[in-house]
């Protein structure tokens, strides 16, 4: 039985899982930004002229917080230059002009030997460009190795509490045996026994699914948790299936865990055993906005126009572009914007959606802190940032915020309490690089 | 001719992009509808004269709500619906006496006085309707302390049960409502099935009138009186006054009572121990409206020192970290 954190909220699910899974054929141009992660950006390695493969490498940065990214057509490079990113500043792209015949270039399969060897397939999972494909885009190669001594338990994450995002549940539903594989990949490069896969109770036909493949077997524990936002974070995740709490300003490795995405575990096997590099996902397009919801493979690099087209189009004038879950999902700027590795889904709000207000005035009703899954005072700490009173807010410790939206969500007077938390947490960050090139200069000049 | 397509400009907001359709309109429509088996009650009980009381002070303190941020030109709010609750609240415990241009008067100094003075909806730290009741009392005290019922001034159970009188009304009567009082007070019956519904649409928490009501059960189980059995004393302290209608839909007030957990148990442990002082030993029986108001004053101290252990901090280091504070402080 999973274990219970404190707060959280239930937001109007409006999954369809139902729908199959379709294709979107790619478009007559895919647009590949060369940050699809966090970490430092990649450098084109191809320029205009140049013919690509499908699945060949385009660019690539040898830090170590970084994953090469790789073509999603095959065709000819027309341009490399700067091109709307999804995150909302002009990204330098490479920008390809699909032949449509997607001649495959296919990294050689990993042999059985080297199955085993955690060292390769870490390789691998680098070289194929595998990220966070929950929606952080961390690299998991990184995030893999980094944890390797410390961590103890690898946790799947296939809560996917997010409202309208279905890929991980389709995910499971469609390939568990590769799932399961991918899974046990993960678990010789990390280099640990114990694997827990929690998945939520509302996607229990997906873990009767997984048992029945032989997850058991595999010494693959899936807990069933509550279906409760946010139980897909890390730090929730986590406290769901081991009952331990990552520290404030700590690291899930600090308490020995290492946790993953349904879908990049899905990626890790792809890479593993069919060589290929990750250029498509499973998205959910939908919203009030779009005629055809759907749940489809869509390439990285289709811009949202093309796939607003392709779902029918518009029948009321949308709003909002939404990338990821209406929770902790943020807003494009225009239709040009491309899909990339971490985008889950792809909502088109119309105003039904919107729920603000003019003059949001607090009530004192206190729901955000009985939801508030870190346990903090959100009420008190907006009253501080409108006061701009840093000292008071890290009392309150709204660096320990995780932007999950849960108070925000539930608040009826609709006040703007996570972009208030989400701003005083970057102003403080401020603050104290601040200080603290401060403190270095007065070293410096004391040392003089 | 023109075949370029016009460029869509989107919004852009922070997550979350989505939030749930209870918003504070909706909140308090939820408290007047839970009042509305008291109301009915009352009515019941007590004639038109009842139902034409609360109409008429809800629609009073939506007016003066609304003249007053109109005169002062500031937004209208009377579409949250909280100056018709604070208006329907006020006259849940005036006696059903009261004539409606008192119960005017008192919604006047509610929503004006101590609402709107200290800046509307979640700002005053009084309980509105309470300090409004408390102004009616002490202006008409001989209209306002005793209950008519048809003509007859008859005393109150409260009375009975801290005079020399015996108590003439069984338990049965007083949780049922075959008794006199103010109109929102009688029937515990019908306020703890608003309770259930508040609770069930978690427009209010159990806490606090959990602390509330049980503190006075357990403090005059534990405190006793001549002639009674305890068990009997202690459920006719809970049931026959204001404890129940005030310890549910007064303490809970949102703007005035604490937010954090901690804080909103000890406020309530509070109202309940300062209500029996007041019964025990004060020159008046009915302690609870006062103990409310005492304890709102106490709302921001004790959300000051009720903080929550944060996710990831062990009990030890919290106390530890608590412990460095003090120390701190106590060198500095």
């Amino acid at each position: 039985m999973a274990f219970k954190f404190k707060g959280g909220v239930h937001p109007d699910y409006r999954k369809h899982p139902e729908i199959p899974v379709t294709v979107i054929a790619p478009p007559q141009q895919v647009v590949i930004p060369m940050a699809q992660h966090i970490g430092a950006p990649c450098t084109p390695l191809v320029k205009k002229g140049d013919h690509v493969n499908m699945y060949q490498k385009i660019g690539e940065n040898s830090a170590p917080v970084s994953a090469p990214v790789h073509a999603s057509v095959s065709g000819t490079v027309v341009a490399v230059e700067p091109r709307p990113h999804p995150l909302g500043d002009m990204v330098m792209s490479v920008v390809i002009e699909n032949d449509g015949l997607d001649t495959p270039e296919l990294l050689p399969p990993l042999t059985e030997d080297q199955l085993k060897d955690p060292l390769s397939i870490l390789q691998r999972i680098r070289e194929a460009g595998v990220v966070g494909m929950g929606g952080a885009m961390f690299p998991t190669a990184f995030k893999i190795s980094s944890g390797i001594g410390k961590v103890d338990t690898l946790i799947i994450n296939g809560a996917e509490c997010e409202p309208y995002i279905n890929g991980d549940h389709l995910t499971m539903r469609y390939h568990p045996d590769e799932l399961l594989k991918g899974i046990e990949l993960a678990r010789i490069a990390q280099g640990v026994n114990k694997v827990y896969y929690g998945i939520e109770k509302n996607k229990q036909d997906a873990i009767d699914l997984l048992n029945a493949h032989g997850a058991k077997e595999m010494g693959i524990i899936i807990e069933p948790e509550s279906t409760l936002y946010p139980q897909g974070g890390e730090k929730m995740q986590i406290k769901a299936m081991t009952n331990r709490e990552v520290k404030p300003g700590g690291l899930p490795a600090g308490v020995g865990c290492c946790v993953i995405s349904t879908r990049t575990a899905y990626a890790i096997y792809q890479a593993c055993y069919e060589g290929k590099s990750v250029i498509e996902r499973i998205v959910t397009v939908d919203g009030s906005a779009i005629k055809l919801p759907v749940n489809a493979v869509i390439r990285v690099g289709t811009s949202f126009g093309y796939i607003a087209e392709q779902c029918g189009g518009f029948v009321r004038t949308p709003r909002k572009i939404v990338l990821g879950g209406p929770m902790m999902g943020i807003c494009a700027t225009t239709l040009d914007a491309v899909t990339v590795k971490g985008t889950a889904g792809v909502l088109f709000f119309t105003e039904d959606e919107d729920r603000t207000v003019e003059e949001p005035t607090c009530i004192r009703c206190g729901k955000c802190i009985n939801v508030c899954p870190m346990r903090l005072e959100p009420t008190y700490m907006y009253q501080y940032y409108k006061k701009r009173d840093f000292e008071m807010l890290e009392k309150y410790h709204v660096t320990d915020c995780i932007e999950c939206g849960s108070c925000t969500f539930r608040c009826p007077a609709r006040m703007p309490l996570t972009h208030a938390f989400k701003t005083a947490k970057l102003m403080i960050q401020a603050k104290n690089a601040k200080e603290k090139a401060k403190a270095e200069a007065a070293k410096k000049e004391a040392g003089k | 001719m023109n075949e370029k397509k016009e460029r869509m400009i989107f919004d852009v907001t922070y997550q979350p992009q989505v939030r749930t359709v209870r918003d504070t309109q909706r909140i308090m429509l939820d408290v007047i509808i839970a009042t509305l088996p008291i109301v009915g009650f009352g009515v019941y009980r007590y004639g038109w004269h009842a139902l034409l009381l609360v109409v008429s002070s809800m629609a009073a303190a939506v007016f003066f709500e609304w003249a007053y941020r109109r005169l002062l030109k500031k937004s209208i709010t009377i579409d949250d619906l909280s100056a018709a609750v604070t208006g329907l609240l006020l006259v849940m415990v005036l006696p059903p006496q009261t004539p409606v241009w008192m119960a005017v008067i008192g919604d006047f100094f509610a929503i004006v006085i101590v609402k709107q003075l200290y800046g509307g909806i979640g700002k005053n730290f009084l309980n509105p309707a309470l300090a409004g009741r408390a102004f009616l009392t002490a202006s008409y005290s001989g209209v306002l302390t005793v209950v008519v019922i048809d003509g007859v001034t008859s005393a109150t159970p409260l009375g009975y049960l801290y005079g020399d009188a015996p108590m003439p009304f069984t338990l049965a009567q007083s949780f049922f409502g075959a008794i006199p009082g103010s109109i929102g007070e009688i029937s515990s019956f019908a306020i703890l099935a608003g309770a259930a519904y508040l609770i069930a649409r978690k427009v209010i928490r159990w806490r606090i009138p959990a602390s509330v009501i049980g503190t006075v059960f357990v403090l005059s189980f534990l405190g006793g009186h001549a002639g009674y059995s305890r068990f009997e004393w202690a459920l006719q302290n809970v049931c026959a006054g204001g404890v129940m209608f005030t310890g549910i839909f007064m303490a809970t007030d949102y703007s005035t009572s604490p937010v954090t957990i901690n804080g909103q148990i000890i406020y309530g442990i509070g109202i309940g121990a300062l209500t029996m002082l007041i019964r025990y030993f004060g020159g008046y029986a009915e302690g609870c409206s006062y103990a409310i108001l005492i304890m709102n004053l106490t709302t921001w101290a004790l959300d000051k020192l009720c903080h929550r252990r944060q996710f990831g901090v062990s009990r030890k280091d919290f106390y530890l970290s608590k412990k460095a504070k003090k120390n701190k402080e106590a060198v500095s």
